[in-house]
């Protein structure tokens, strides 16, 4: 048989799709967990720097037409509680710097009644500056009061590495759940498809019946073309099984009716090169009148195999049946049939097919052994199970290497005028396997063959 | 003698160029050294000389250029004029913090910085290596009959009741001229209003102002001063007539002044200015010695009423000038009775 071209896999497939998905999703997840924590960090240090804004803005009074700005300790020292910060601010009325650092930065805004942020450098280091408006009337109009307030970002650094980490503890972390999903995802995918696999090829050899197990809706239109594919070849096997049967059959009375005639002419006829034509006649007559027999015998085997009985079968007791059966054809060549059984033993299976096997065998034995030989039955249990052989003394198997012999129609090479149909081994090694067991040819050291069937000990 | 002189020259000319005003200048350790280790401090040669000579014991071979300056001057020289100097000590805690906060000093971190406590270091880059109180000094022979006040509703009940026996005879720093004054009263104003009821008080029994703790001891000693207001408990303390005089900390609270030391951005030898610094880090926080970080806080020092200045921009705001012009004016409406 040849084996079928493997091309992908559809696990692998599924699996990295569902993996390199993960990936994706796991690196979005971080960044979008980042940014999102990055704003919400960023949003606390601005309202931080917002609210000590406020505070220096609350504390500004105007007296008698100038602004005076009374510095909260608070509104500094509170940029620092968590993390040292350095800290500056600037307040402005106007375009005049009152106080503080008059370098600061100031961030642009359209709406003065919001805190505007701003990002840049000052003093060498990072700033978040924030910055809130408040009109004041003085002495020479109105302005607008601005404070602003700034802090370096040790801490929103810190908070940042932190948000960092954990974002990349929840990306991988997903990932890895991800991974399991997909691991079982993909196999529980897969699994029907394995089933299918492990029930059809559990199937015996002759078994053809439809695959009945439910399947998901995906494999129906696959299950449903093999069920179609196996009952064509179910029934064309048939067919022709059934063809053979009746063309044996029918073959087989004519041939009865032919035979006849030819004995009759036989004992008429008396030149002496004539009967010698028509003995040859006859032979013939036999020869194919045993085949259509065993062709007959084979399609019935065919048949009982397919519907194997389960019967309690003592091999011993059928051992001597079959025997004595053959005793009449035996006596005719003058061959005595020993038959040693040892103990009782019983197997399941089909009485009538065994016989034929049994019988295929021993008729072998008998046609092959010379007139006045000996053929030993023996039945032994051994390590392996039981050991039906059938022994002779005739010329042994010409060529055992291979399995050859046990195909249809081939005969021996040494088989030259002996009737025969080449069928026999065939339908012994059907019904041994049949029942689990097997078909073992030898020759025996002293000469002639020895067939076996085996079945193993259940 | 040369060298004296030249030194003299030097000082002369840098005064006329209009650079900071020097106090005092000692050398320590091997002479002529190729690059000294230039410290610029506020502390007496005095005060700080153990800790110089602690150092060049566990270091021969070092030496050390130690210039006293007042605190402001000290200011002036760092940020205005980048003067080159390896280590600043000051005991203007809110100086030296603006010095770090507008970036004049330098981070420094080592094994000894890990073990010190969070609250003697601010940024990496200030570092609090003594912890000196605001004491009030009284005069024994002054307070005969009375009792000595131990807080300071004490000492203004007993300024009250004893008007006459206490007229120009309190005294407490102009805070107008001396930083370490101003950072005392501010810190002394944050913790309770009592300190402006003081200040009436004093300002009501004609109160003298002095620039320094120093005189103001000399003056409780001589008997000028029945009582001195916020003197730093360090100085007050090993002087040759203690017995004349009581160091009272103040039981309601005590503010507490650390004095700090931090690395120029520009120090023309920082490894050497990291050494000396974890030097002194390691003889205030590690040792059990002279240089203890407590050993000011004399005994029976209570930790609760401890108001250590915390370092941080808070110490930024009271140097803000107009926050510095609200609070002098009021200082003065109370201390002058104008």
């Amino acid at each position: 048989m040849t084996q079928p071209v493997a091309q992908g896999s559809i696990r692998r497939r599924l699996l990295i799709l569902l993996l390199v998905g993960a990936a994706i999703f796991s690196v979005l997840l971080y960044f979008i967990v980042q940014s999102v924590a990055r704003q919400v960090a960023q949003e606390s240090q601005d309202n931080i720097l917002a609210a000590s804004a406020l505070s220096v803005m609350d504390s500004a009074r105007s007296v008698e037409g100038e602004i005076t700005v009374d510095l909260p300790y608070s509104a500094l020292s509170m940029l620092d509680s968590v993390t040292h910060e350095r800290v500056f601010y600037a307040i402005w009325l106007g375009q005049e710097h009152l106080t503080g650092y008059a370098d600061l930065p100031r961030p642009q805004s359209n709406d003065v009644n919001k805190p505007s942020f701003l990002s840049d450098i000052f003093l060498g280091e990072e700033v978040r500056i924030a910055a809130v408006r408040r009109p004041f009337s003085t002495d020479t109009g109105h302005a607008f009061l601005e404070v602003s307030v700034a802090q370096t970002l040790a801490g929103q650094r810190e908070k940042l590495t932190r948000i960092s980490r954990m974002s990349l503890g929840i990306g991988a972390g997903f990932f890895v759940l991800c991974a399991v999903a997909a691991l079982i995802v993909a196999r529980s995918t897969i699994r029907p498809l394995d089933r299918l696999t492990a029930s059809v090829s559990r199937r015996g050899p002759k078994d053809l019946r439809p695959v009945a197990a439910p399947v998901p809706q995906e494999m129906v239109p696959l299950v449903a073309s093999l069920n179609r594919f196996m009952l064509r070849l179910q029934s064309s096997l048939n067919r022709s099984e059934d063809f053979i049967a009746e063309a044996a059959h029918r073959v087989r009375t004519p041939l009865a009716i032919v035979r006849t005639k030819a004995e009759i002419i036989q004992r008429r006829v008396e030149k002496p090169e004539n009967r010698e034509a028509i003995r040859e006649m006859i032979h013939a007559i036999d020869d194919s009148s045993r085949t259509a027999g065993q062709l007959l015998d084979h399609a019935m085997v065919a048949f009982r195999l397919d519907n194997l009985a389960q019967e309690k079968i003592d091999l011993s007791s059928f051992l001597h049946e079959t025997v004595e059966r053959l005793r009449p054809i035996s006596e005719i060549k003058d061959i005595d049939i020993k038959v040693s059984a040892t103990d009782s033993a019983v197997v399941k299976g089909d009485t009538i097919l065994l016989q034929s096997a049994l019988h295929n065998l021993l008729d072998n034995a008998i046609k092959y052994s010379p007139a006045g030989a000996r053929v030993e039955v023996a039945l032994r249990r051994d390590d392996d199970g039981l050991r039906l052989s059938v022994k002779d003394t005739g010329p042994g198997y010409p060529d055992l290497e291979n399995d050859r012999l046990t195909g249809r129609f081939e005969r021996g090479k040494n088989a030259d005028g002996i009737v025969g149909s080449g069928l026999g081994l065939t339908i012994a090694k059907d019904v041994v396997e049949a029942h689990g067991g097997q078909l073992e040819l030898r020759n025996n050291p002293g000469g002639g063959a020895c067939a076996s069937l085996l079945f193993p000990s259940s | 003698m040369r060298q004296f002189a030249l030194s003299l020259v030097l000082i002369c000319l840098a005064q006329m160029a209009g650079a900071f005003e020097v106090e005092d200048r000692a050398s320590f350790g091997v002479a002529d050294a190729a690059q000294p280790l230039k410290i610029l401090s506020t502390a007496d040669i005095g005060f700080f000389e153990p800790m110089i000579r602690s150092y060049i014991q566990n270091n021969p071979g070092a030496a050390i250029d130690y210039t006293v300056a007042s605190s402001t001057e000290l200011m002036k020289a760092i940020s205005q004029e980048r003067a080159p100097f390896d280590l600043v000590i000051s005991s203007a805690m809110d100086l030296q913090t603006k010095l770090a906060n507008d970036g004049f000093a330098q981070v420094h971190s080592s094994s000894v910085t890990q073990d010190i406590p969070d609250w003697a270091v601010w940024n990496d880059m200030v570092y609090s290596f003594t912890q000196e109180p605001a004491a009030i000094v009284v005069s024994n022979a002054a307070f005969e009959g009375l009792s000595i006040p131990r807080n300071r509703q004490d000492l203004i009940s007993v300024l009250r009741q004893n008007a006459e026996r206490f007229r120009g005879k309190v005294g407490t720093y102009d805070i107008r001229e001396s930083g370490l004054g101003y950072l005392f009263a501010t810190q002394d104003s944050r913790a309770s209003e009592t300190y402006w009821r003081l200040t009436e008080v004093m300002g009501r029994l004609d109160a003298q102002l002095y620039c320094c703790s120093s005189d103001m001891i000399d003056a409780v000693e001589s008997g000028e001063l029945a009582v001195a207001y916020n003197v730093l408990g360090s100085y007050a303390v090993n002087r040759k007539n203690e017995a004349r005089f009581t160091i009272v900390l103040p039981s309601d609270f005590t503010t507490v002044m650390l004095r700090n030391v931090l690395i120029p951005r520009n120090a023309p030898a920082p490894e050497g200015a990291g050494q000396f610094l974890d030097h002194i880090l390691d003889q205030s926080f590690l040792q059990d010695n002279g240089f203890a970080i407590g050993r000011f806080l004399m005994s029976g020092g209570n930790e609760a009423s401890l108001n250590r200045i915390r370092l941080g921009p808070g110490l930024l705001v009271f140097l803000d000038q107009l926050k510095r012009r609200a609070f002098l004016s009021e200082w003065e409406s109370a201390i002058l009775q104008r």
